[in-house]
């Protein structure tokens, strides 16, 4: 049957079901179809909070969501326009973001009475009409997979699991997504299992050919490439970028790279990444706690290495003291808090941007140190290395907050010559006994007399003859570092680690301000994983021929010099937050500005629409 | 930029091609054989004759007139030119409390930490350094409260780090409140009725957490410490040594059983590895296996000689080494010093540097331009 083909500028699929459905898995290689094929696009993957909460359950319901389109995009979508749904579960829970008109493909196989009731319908919704406002693509998914694979030596349970690759090969069908990759994929991946790989290579088929021959499906989809940059992409979460960036960091500064850590959402991907690259020298210790990841770290950056820390909130008040032991040492040491919801265990897999205070403030005594925040996935490796250069220039630990947006979140990437990256090297030289040696022989090492233009002290590696020292968390006096309770001592250390912390101002770019035509009166101002949403809202804004302005700041602390003029460029200041205003708190204290702050603190970026209908109110009443 | 660079800046110490660096690990050491102790065979060996005074600082030492810690520091000192390493390549690290302030009368490279953590930060260096000498001093309330966890983890992880606890059963730094080795019903300033809790015992504590050298000393036996200090040296891997000491402010001879003539004889028992136990004025007493696992002081004279244990610090089953330890106690009132325990078990640092030279020469050196193409790659012309 021939079908007619329509075009489309840009999809948004969410795939849900339950944990065992592997809908990841599903999202995960329509991702990379896509990538491959050319589109932009952007991904959201929600998982459940527990492993394996019970079958058919709510709480068991984890879904993908990807965006995608024939030019850039910046955020994985408000809504869906198509659910993929495998159960009733999968169904409840992402029903009310559906937009009506939207295409709802459900496994008719997992509507029984018994799944019916255990989320809690009293009628098939499949039948009460309850979704006539959608375009409803109700098919048997699982059985027409065990029908399919009835000639394989597979048990009818391993059948019954490739259902996920016949939704898969329907949506492939659909959106006309190129199938060599899932092909290569499933041959590697179950390579040691030929049966089952035969099964969901032919269940993959099954779903594509249902597709074709349908009558369900009256059209199919073309949404053309996009337009990008030229060059070698591929698709990136932000974990894996802020690995990869880390690596990089570490070897661009010639140093061997250690990471202490102890497993948490969601930052543990990082440490299994770290883990698996040993073949670039990296150390992972995965260590009895926060305390001892950081404290590993730190020791091992007094030895000369590049100590890397990882975590998420909670682990960041456990380092807290290390992290402050750190700033008094003044060695270099990056921490890294990919922020999830709080306070305390709140909700580990949920996104939030609520660790800014804490990142700046969450020590005892005035104990300043460099902030720094990605504002997207790919984003995550230019950040980690700025990391690393100034927490080896500067001898300072540096906070990296990343978000669960970011961490699991992926887009593609354009991959960075490696030529191109900044050389580190001279920032993190080892103090020599050359530099300190007298007229006459003798060597007089001074551990905090610091560099005239950086402030920042010399880093004597143990291991190093006539630097021999020891330094501590007690104050110490200023030059020799020796132990010292002078009072007019401990005020001039106080405001020497603040001024290393300010210089550092003079040493980053300005803040970028994108207002075409220099038109607008309203400044939208964010920071980190919301630059996607804020984007999203200002094109669209703008489409609606109002003028706007947008800043997006990386450097949390200290903030580019010239954050000041800018913010009292503007009539209005809005700064949208995944916390309670914790920005716009410290723009109002340091510049006196009365921004005005929107908050929604839900566990999910913000939408694109939302803000753009946020950001229209306050032109209107500018 | 720089090849998979895996050497330091500029700054690389000379004569030490370990450094931090060397991402594999690889022992560049001298080699010296057989009569280098065994936790410093990655270590460089000195180019010079070393001195006691080489390794004094010029810092005053501030401990009260005294202090049990003057006699450790002092024995620390005069021991390290023994190992013939050179003073950059020893490091001591430290928590808080009066005990970790030596790191500050060390002239070597040294770090006086945070409460409890100095485990913590001593196996990220150790781990990336194995060229250095690692020792960690701490407290009975650094080690045993706050770091209590660290301890027993750098403890079963082996970590080539030697621990010296110094116990003198209190909170000295802040002004006397009892410790975790305090005994049950210890008056001080927080326990004004008495403590409520029962101590630990450091070294049954660290044989539990897999300890592969677990020793004790005495502050006021100079030769006796240093045959520990020595023995710890020679050791691949974590050795914790618990070290009595006195504070003569804040609890004043704890250990005088221990110290006295009329005592002492009677109470202290010499552990010397491969020599039968013997203790006592005349050396009448000895020990051997009680019913139910655990051991017993017995007359010599009175007992089959085959009975009469002879110590060996080798066995590989902790319960001999643990009723040893336990004798320690109200009832028994006997309390062996010298080596315990003392196993071979790799070291954490060496596996782990073991595991990235492997991984290398399975792999290959990592490339970062391919890391990050990584294999589902596309491009936009
Ligand atoms: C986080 C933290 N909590 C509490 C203290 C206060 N403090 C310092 S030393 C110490 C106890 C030290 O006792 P011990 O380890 O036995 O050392 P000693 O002074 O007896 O040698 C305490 C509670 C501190 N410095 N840091
Ligand atoms: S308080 Fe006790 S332990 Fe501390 S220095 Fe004085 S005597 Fe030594
Ligand atoms: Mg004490």
């Amino acid at each position: 049957m021939t079908k007619q083909v329509q075009q489309l500028d840009r999809v948004i699929i969410r795939f849900a079901g339950d944990s065992g459905d592997g809908m990841q898995l599903t999202g995960d290689r329509f991702t990379q179809e896509t990538a491959v094929f050319g589109n932009d696009l952007s991904t959201l993957p929600n998982f459940p909070a527990e492993i394996r909460a019970p079958a058919g359950t709510l709480p068991g319901v984890s879904s993908f969501q990807v965006h995608f389109a024939d030019h850039d995009i910046l955020t994985p979508g408000d809504a869906p326009n198509v659910l993929v749904a495998m159960n009733p579960a999968a169904l409840k829970a992402n029903l009310r973001d559906l937009p009506r008109g939207a295409d709802l493909i459900v496994n008719t196989d997992e509507f029984t009475k018994r799944n019916l009731t255990k989320v809690g319908y009293e009628a098939n919704p499949l039948e009460d009409g309850s979704l006539s406002e959608y375009n409803l693509h109700a098919m048997p998914i699982t059985s027409m997979t065990v029908k399919a694979l009835e000639d394989f030596e597979v048990t009818r349970k391993d059948a019954e699991r490739a259902k996920n690759m016949f939704a898969l090969g329907l949506l492939s069908w659909l959106y006309d997504r190129p199938q060599e990759g899932t092909l290569t994929f499933l041959r590697s991946k179950f390579a040691t299992k030929p049966e089952i790989m035969k099964a969901n290579i032919a269940a993959f088929h099954a779903g594509w050919n249902f597709g074709e021959t349908t009558e369900a499906f009256s059209v199919k989809y073309e949404i053309k490439p996009a337009t990008l940059k030229a060059g070698i992409y591929r698709n990136i979460t932000g974990n894996t970028a802020l690995s990869y960036g880390l690596i990089a960091g570490a070897e661009l500064s010639g140093l061997p790279l250690f990471l202490g850590s102890y497993p948490i959402t969601p930052a543990s991907d990082i440490l299994h990444e770290l883990a698996k690259q040993k073949r670039f020298g990296v150390r992972t210790f995965q260590a009895e706690d926060e305390i001892a990841g950081v404290g590993a770290a730190l020791g091992a950056s007094f030895g000369g290495a590049l100590g890397v820390t990882t975590t998420s909130g909670p682990g960041i008040l456990l380092k807290a003291e290390t992290i402050g032991l750190g700033v008094s040492l003044e060695l270099p040491l990056i921490v890294c808090d990919i922020q999830r919801a709080g306070p305390s265990t709140g909700m580990p897999t949920k996104t939030e941007q609520g660790d800014l205070l804490q990142a700046l403030f969450g020590r005892n005594g005035e104990s300043p140190l460099p902030v720094l925040a990605p504002r997207s996935p790919a984003d995550c490796f230019a950040v980690a290395i700025e990391a690393t250069r100034l927490a080896v220039k500067y001898r300072t630990p540096v906070i990296l907050l990343s978000d669960g947006y970011l961490a699991n979140g992926s887009e593609p990437w354009l991959i960075p010559d490696v030529a191109t990256l900044p050389d580190l090297r001279n920032e993190a030289s080892f103090a020599s006994p050359d530099d300190w040696r007298d007229a006459d022989g003798t060597i007089d090492f001074q551990p905090f007399q610091r560099d005239p233009k950086t402030l920042a002290r010399p880093w004597a590696i143990p291991g190093t003859p006539g630097l021999e020292h020891r330094i501590g968390g007690i104050e110490k006096a200023d030059g020799t570092g020796e132990i010292s309770y002078d009072p007019d001592n401990h005020d001039l250390m106080v405001r020497l680690r603040q001024a290393k912390i300010d210089g550092i101002a003079a040493d980053i770019p300005p803040l970028q301000v994108d207002d075409p035509g220099d038109a607008a009166r309203v400044l939208v101002l964010g920071w980190g994983s919301t630059y996607g949403s804020i984007a999203t809202a200002v094109r669209r804004v703008r489409l609606a021929g109002r003028p706007i302005a947008q800043a997006h700041l990386r450097h949390l602390n200290p903030f580019p010099g010239n954050l000041g003029d800018v913010l009292r460029r503007y009539e209005k200041v809005l700064v949208p937050e995944i916390n309670l205003g914790q920005l716009a708190l410290l723009l109002r204290g340091r510049y006196l500005v009365d921004v005005i702050s929107y908050n929604r603190v839900r566990g999910l970026p913000f939408g694109g629409a939302e803000l753009a209908g946020v950001i229209k109110d306050v032109i209107d009443n500018a | 930029m720089p090849e998979a660079a895996q050497t330091p800046g500029n700054g690389s110490p000379p004569g030490n091609g370990t450094g931090p660096v060397n991402g594999n690990g690889q022992p560049n050491g001298p080699g010296l054989g057989a009569r280098r102790p065994a936790s410093l065979t990655l270590v460089p060996a000195a180019q010079e004759k070393l001195a006691t005074k080489d390794f004094k600082s010029d810092q005053e030492v501030r401990w009260c007139p005294g202090c049990g810690d003057y006699a450790i520091l002092a024995a620390f000192q005069a021991f390290l030119p023994e190992l013939e390493v050179p003073r950059e390549n020893v490091v001591v690290v430290s928590g808080i409390g009066c005990s970790s302030r030596l790191p500050y009368y060390m002239d070597t490279y040294g770090m006086h930490s945070i409460h409890g953590r100095a485990p913590a930060i001593a196996t990220g260096l150790a781990s990336s350094r194995p060229d250095l000498s690692v020792w960690v001093i701490t407290g009975d309330g650094d080690a045993l409260s706050i770091g209590g966890n660290h301890l027993i983890h750098a403890l079963r992880r082996n970590v080539n780090i030697k621990i010296l606890l110094f116990n003198n059963r209190i909170y000295g730094l802040t002004k006397g409140q009892y410790s975790p080795t305090s005994e049950q019903g210890k008056i001080t300033k927080s326990t004004p009725f008495g403590s409520l809790d029962n101590p630990f015992n450091p070294v049954s504590l660290a044989l539990g957490a897999e300890a592969t050298f677990v020793a004790r000393s005495i502050d006021s036996d100079r030769k006796h410490l240093t045959s520990v200090l020595r023995a710890a040296a020679d050791h691949q891997g974590a050795a914790f040594i618990e070290i009595y000491q006195n504070c003569p402010i804040f609890n004043d001879d704890a250990f005088a059983p221990l110290k006295d003539a009329s005592s002492r004889d009677d109470q202290l028992i010499r552990l010397q590895d491969g020599e039968p136990i013997r203790f006592g004025a005349a050396g009448q007493r000895g020990l051997r296996a009680a019913r139910y696992g655990g051991l017993e002081a017995v007359d010599v004279a009175a007992v089959d000689s085959e009975s009469l244990l002879v110590h060996d610090a080798g066995q590989d089953d902790p319960s001999y080494a643990f009723a040893l330890s336990r004798l320690d106690t109200a009832a028994a009132a006997h309390t062996p010093i010298g080596v315990f325990r003392k196993v071979e078990r790799p070291s954490y640092d060496a596996l782990m540097a073991q595991q990235v030279r492997e991984t290398q020469t399975k792999q290959g050196a990592g490339d970062l331009a391919t890391l990050l193409a990584g294999g589902d790659s596309w491009t936009i012309r």
